[in-house]
């Protein structure tokens, strides 16, 4: 047993706090948040000279091969540096197409989105807000060759930077909701395809609502074998969630060197306010989910890595765990700062609002929380 | 990251796990099981041979040396034996304060004689300890301690006083911290000595706690006098002696402590299965299931919380964060178990021991009395927090 990161993966975080702490610097997020974009160009050809969009995919696809622990520990620095961008997004569609993809598909599209050549997003979510399969009620209507799909996603990240939409369709109704559900390749400027920007609390994180009016695509736009797309999309989302919980880690420990760093700095009553035990007891607190939400994260990373039995479980575990540890360090982190962490100036807000925009991607505390108890009890 | 074993490791975890199987006694029914960490006085006895049943079978002090009793195996095997324990719903050990901190304490700073003469009977359970730290004006400011020892001869002469002094009307030796130089400043006048509980002078005085048992005591010394023998770690150096928890001894500690939690939520999640509320199993209750889902989550992150901490270890690197937050964890998540569990009973918490309409008799109503504790002893929760603040995230002291 070894429960730690290799020497490599060591390296790889420190090339990536060093890389984000140069070009994701806080004016480059705020100049990003001000934009519809979130990105620039010259980020983005960064990232993928650095083969960071491509870590995961096999090197026959252009991807880096990496691991998905090794996955875990770029995000986690990611989420330090609150970066903003298509970056995950991206990902979401990469993962589906490599998990459901034929090969010609995954050629197509890994090899460009892993060399930042394309963009990509998933459309799975709806007004209904729902994470489980009765939520899909977007519908692919089989047509000659191809299908027709009509319905509305929201929620989707970044759909209106997405050269490909990978878009959860119902083909058909089964007899259970996780049945007839397919995943379509959706190219960018179909007919009857529109994407809709819409603010956002987290400004780094834009997201669209995804009209389909009758959308037409062929029949190879299909991903997997034909309505089985609901397991791939489930095990995409568990490591997707994995992915987002390692990003959230990163933010919460940020928020707490912040927190400390200004607390020992920060003179109130004569004394540092980081010596009184209100503020002292508040930290400890802190880092003690923090180091709790790291362990379950890891431990989920290894375990969707390993496709071990209980991957299920243990995303469940690290994002129910998670959700509730970054949005509390978060919080705790503008009230010790006092006034000058509300203000706009001050970077803690965008943590702020990044813990809970994440807490509620792939399902908050309580739905992770029934998650686990369905597979306990 | 790696989460199998290597061969050797699995024949060591085989190995363990027919040895429970064949050896934990019929009578540990789950009544007595939820008693989830420290023995109940009733089963002294009993637990006194399980110990020694653990030793015989080289199932305890697993990273000890060898020529003191132990196996010089790694915390690897250590893990994987708590492991199996819970899992089987292994009994705990009786001498918890001897096999936690006496023994590594010994073989840390002690004489070859005294590592020869303790650390074995330890893990055999011939011989409890108790620690006599707390007195009545030195808690949390333990460093204030006033129990006076003054040398005459070749002995030191012992008066004053100890209190919540766990097992001490059980225990043979005690972790005895008294002052040897009352004019130096208070952490550097402060002796450890291995104290005999029969020696004449030691008076032992059962204190009755809120569960109603008498599990811990005062403890008093008439002139007691020790010989300069038992003195462990130097004279004037019981300080670092006695504090210097090593990381090693918090981590052995934390195993039991992850053991006992976890057979206590599979007994809670087999409660909840058996209780109902408003006419169906509390296991189909929206917001119990809530409850009950926080709860595993809390112990496995304590669980892959320490194993990031043994990984560090075994790699030969220095414990970092994660090692410091285990008790703190602990306890919360102890202290929320057992609220969950009197939750789960609804208006038969109020059931105690004696009545035979108390859940599981009455065996909750103990374990959720006693829990009260946990955040008290062995470093009260807001000690841990300064501890936390001051030495991981480098606050200034106050």
């Amino acid at each position: 047993m070894d429960f730690g990161f290799s020497q490599e993966q060591d390296l790889l975080r420190a090339t990536a706090r060093k890389f984000l702490e140069n070009e994701c610097t806080s004016e480059f997020v705020r100049k990003r948040m001000e934009e519809p974009a979130g990105v620039t160009d010259e980020f983005w050809s960064k990232l993928a000279e650095q083969g960071w969009l491509g870590l995961v995919y096999p090197e026959e696809y252009g991807g880096s091969g990496l691991g998905f622990v090794d996955l875990t520990v770029l995000m986690e620095e990611m989420g330090r540096a609150v970066t903003p961008g298509p970056f995950f997004s991206t990902l979401l569609a990469g993962l589906t197409i490599l998990d459901a993809g034929s090969a010609g598909q995954k050629k197509e599209w890994l090899s460009r989105l892993a060399a930042g050549e394309a963009k990509g997003t998933l459309a799975w979510t709806e007004p209904n807000a729902r994470w489980d399969a009765a939520g899909v009620t977007t519908t692919a209507r089989k047509a000659g060759r191809g299908y027709v799909l009509s319905g509305t996603k929201l929620f989707v990240p970044d759909a209106h930077l997405a050269d490909v939409l990978v878009t959860v369709a119902r083909i058909s109704e089964g007899a259970t909701p996780e049945e007839g559900i397919g995943l379509f390749l959706v190219p960018k400027g179909a007919a009857g395809l529109e994407t809709k920007l819409l603010p956002t609390m987290d400004q780094t994180r834009k997201l669209c609502e995804v009209s389909l009016r009758d959308v037409q695509v062929d029949g190879d736009a299909l991903l997997a074998e034909g309505g089985g797309g609901w397991p791939a999309l489930s095990r995409v989302i568990q490591r997707a969630t994995v992915a987002l919980c390692a990003e959230m880690c990163g933010g919460a420990q940020r928020v707490l060197d912040m927190t400390t760093d200004y607390a020992k700095i920060r003179i109130a009553f004569g004394k540092p306010i980081g010596s009184y035990q209100g503020v002292k007891h508040r930290a400890a607190d802190m880092l003690v989910e923090i180091e709790n939400a790291k362990s379950l994260t890891y431990y989920a990373a290894w375990a969707v890595d390993e496709r071990v039995p209980e991957a299920a479980l243990a995303a469940s575990m690290a994002k129910a765990y998670v959700s509730d540890a970054f949005r509390k360090a978060a919080g705790g982190a503008i009230q010790l700062h006092g006034g000058i962490g509300f203000t706009w100036e001050h970077d803690l807000h965008l943590f702020f609002k990044r813990a809970k925009s994440s807490e509620f991607t792939f399902g908050d505390a309580t739905y992770h929380r029934e998650r686990v108890a369905q597979l306990i009890l | 990251m790696d989460f199998t074993l290597t061969p050797e490791q699995e024949t060591f975890r085989a190995d363990v796990r027919s040895w429970l199987e064949q050896n934990i006694p019929r009578e540990w029914t789950r009544r007595v099981m939820a008693s989830s960490e420290v023995p109940r006085p009733e089963a002294y006895e009993f637990l006194r041979s399980w110990q020694h049943k653990l030793y015989d079978a080289g199932f305890i002090g697993l990273t000890w040396p060898k020529e003191y009793g132990g196996r010089g195996l790694s915390f690897l095997e250590e893990m994987v034996l708590h492991e199996e324990m819970s899992l089987a719903k292994a009994p705990p050990i009786l001498n918890v304060l001897g096999v936690g901190m006496a023994g590594p304490t010994i073989i840390a700073y002690g004489t070859e004689e005294q590592k020869q003469r303790y650390p074995a009977k330890i893990l055999s359970c011939d011989e409890i300890w108790c620690q006599g730290y707390s007195e009545p004006n030195a808690g949390s400011d333990l460093a204030s301690l006033q129990t006076r020892a003054v040398k005459d001869g070749d002995h030191w002469v012992i008066n004053g006083q100890k209190v919540w002094t766990s097992l001490a009307h059980v225990s043979d030796w005690m972790m005895l911290l008294a002052r040897t130089d009352p004019t130096a400043p208070k952490h550097k006048g402060i002796t450890y000595f291995l104290l005999d509980m029969k020696l004449p002078g030691v008076t032992v005085k059962p204190l009755r706690q809120i569960t109603g048992d008498a599990e811990f005591n005062e403890v008093f010394f008439d002139n007691v006098r020790v010989h300069e023998s038992q003195v462990l770690g130097g004279v004037n150096n019981g300080w670092a002696v006695g504090l210097t928890t090593l990381m090693y001894e918090r981590l052995a500690l934390g195993f039991g402590l992850q053991t006992r939690l976890r057979i206590a939520v599979d007994a809670v999640i087999e409660l909840a299965r058996q209780m109902e509320k408003g006419g169906r199993a509390i296991t189909k209750d929206a917001v119990m299931r809530q409850k009950l889902a926080q709860l595993w989550i809390d112990t496995e992150a304590l669980k892959y919380t320490g194993a990031r901490a043994v990984t560090k270890l075994l790699r030969g690197e220095l414990p970092g964060p994660e090692a410091s937050t285990g008790k703190m964890g602990w306890v919360e998540t102890h202290q929320k178990l057992q609220e969950i569990a009197m939750e789960i009973q609804g208006p038969y918490s109020q059931l105690m021991r004696g009545g035979d309409r108390a859940v599981e008799g009455g065996v909750w109503q103990y374990t959720f009395l006693r829990s009260r504790a946990n955040s008290i002893e062995g470093g009260t929760t807001e000690i841990q927090k300064n501890i936390i603040g001051e030495r991981v995230l480098g606050l200034p002291k106050g």
